[in-house]
């Protein structure tokens, strides 16, 4: 058991590593995009251990006490994750409803920081961030309980390897139009551009992040950073068909994360009640009609 | 055979050192709080995009005094705005920086002259870096950045512990400029 845990936490470390080292590559290419030189690839690891090295104001215990929740909630969740086939800690507990609600006590604990710190723009952005969260989660459920049905199985390693049984015949082709609400929900998700609306530096200060300053800022970006592995590894595993070794795993999780930065990149920033209305309206609709052609139709590719 | 010895570190020598270690991500990683009061700040959309790109030092704008590093004054300073820019200067976590940007923080620059402008920044929080000029090309702004990056390195870029030690001092001369520096209106209750 401890040894379990003691893996845990090193995938929660592998995860971390490897999220900040793939977003630092992005943020390169962004900047080749935009005809700019780029930051070094490893500007993000500079940039959470400057914040970690300087002093920071708390305000008050909820504050302090919310970002060690986040980080440890975060933390607790990312150990479930398979990486690849045979690399996980805990193989029979990586249950898709596990990170559902696992990864809801991280974020439970920024927002309870956040609006610890008393300031307004904190508790708009930390609204925001809830609203966003509501809006694509059920379209994204919608599409992961049509593959649970096709399946039998809700466990992350068991869909994964169905799909490699199958021939590779990942979700993403066989479920088309599953596969769109599942990108659009993983866009929003990791906060990518035009649903980047609880973050809006220019509008709101950064939304949440606004009176973290020094270690608890720094803290946060750990968070965010094994909160992306999380999403983006989930989205591996549930529609490209996991990974057989680990240099699969991470030419995947690189092409997903560098597509949808790359989208992200071309779009300008929804208002909150766009996003609502536009996932209350699209990826419903389709993820509804993707659930009632595989279900009932049985019209799977 | 030779053989080396490792003599015990005193406290002082392991701090520096922990110092030092933090000095080099906090150079390679600046964050910037502008506060664009003058005509200086045209100058920073050229060092920002893709000119100059300042983001190949690791340098980027923030949003609030909290996550900031850097307190990037551009131009000159009104007795309203200077009392806004010490609140955003308390604000920010050390290690902070300030630099001046354009010859309005060094001397007032063409405003010297008026009952509403102070002529120097110095006196009222202390500046790391000044970039001369009216207005300094965006070379200079670069320039100012390295020579920033330099001070770091060479530890003599310590105004924020200069701010602490001669609390007395800044405040002091805040007074006698604004009046008072915390005011108490309906926005501030």
């Amino acid at each position: 058991m401890m040894l379990s845990m003691l893996y845990g936490v090193g995938i929660a470390f592998f995860g971390f590593v490897l999220h900040t080292s793939v977003a630092g590559i992005n943020r390169k290419i962004s900047g080749r995009l935009q005809k700019r030189y780029g930051p070094k690839w490893y500007q993000e690891f500079l940039d959470i251990f400057k914040l970690l090295s300087k002093r920071a104001t708390s305000h008050g215990w909820i504050f302090d006490f919310g970002v060690i929740m986040a980080l440890g909630g975060i933390i607790a969740t990312a150990m479930f994750i398979p990486v690849t086939n045979n690399f996980l800690a805990f193989p029979d507990f990586d249950n898709f409803f596990i990170f559902a609600y696992l990864i809801a006590v991280g974020m439970l604990g920024m927002a309870m920081s956040a609006s610890g710190s008393g300031n307004p723009l904190a508790s708009i952005g930390v609204m925001r961030a809830l609203t966003t969260m509501l809006a694509y989660d059920i379209p994204y459920m919608v599409v992961i309980v049509t593959i649970i049905k096709l399946t039998g199985t809700s466990s992350i390693s068991g869909l994964a390897l169905y799909q490699q049984a199958a021939g590779n015949n990942w979700f993403i082709v066989a479920l088309p139009l599953g596969a769109i609400v599942a990108v659009l929900a993983l866009m929003a998700g990791l906060g990518k551009k035009p649903f980047e609306t609880y973050i809006a530096p220019a509008e709101i200060a950064s939304g949440p992040l606004v009176e973290y300053g020094g270690k608890q800022l720094g803290m946060l970006f750990i968070m965010m950073e094994i909160t992306h592995f999380i999403e983006v590894s989930l989205f591996v595993n549930l529609f490209l068909g996991g990974a057989e070794n680990i240099f699969i795993f991470l030419v995947k999780y690189f092409a997903v994360y560098t597509a949808l930065s790359l989208i992200s990149n071309v779009y300008a920033r929804f208002k909150i009640d766009q996003v609502v209305l536009f996932f209350y309206k699209w990826p419903l609709l389709i993820a509804i009609v993707q659930g009632f052609i595989a279900i009932y139709l049985g019209w799977v590719i | 055979m030779k053989s080396t010895k490792f003599s015990e570190l005193s406290q002082e020598q392991v701090d520096r050192k922990w110092w030092e270690i933090g000095d080099f991500f906090r150079r390679n990683s600046l964050w910037m709080l502008m506060y664009c009061t003058g005509c200086c700040a045209i100058e920073l959309p050229p060092a920002m995009t893709s000119a100059y790109d300042m983001e190949r030092l690791g340098m980027g704008p923030m949003a609030t005094p909290r996550q900031a590093d850097i307190l990037l004054v551009s131009g000159y300073l009104s007795l309203k705005t200077l009392r806004r820019l010490i609140y955003t200067y308390e604000q920010m976590s050390e290690p902070k920086y300030v630099v001046g940007l354009g010859s309005c923080t060094i001397n007032g620059g063409i405003y010297h002259d008026s009952h509403a402008v102070i002529n120097q920044l110095d006196q009222y929080v202390p500046v790391d870096v000044y970039v001369a000029g009216c207005m300094p090309n965006t070379e200079a702004v670069m320039n100012g950045f390295v020579d920033l990056m330099d001070a770091i390195k060479h530890k003599t870029a310590n105004g924020w512990k200069k701010y602490r030690d001669n609390y007395d001092w800044y405040r002091q001369n805040q007074i006698a400029s604004l009046g008072e520096v915390e005011v108490h209106d309906e926005f501030h209750e």
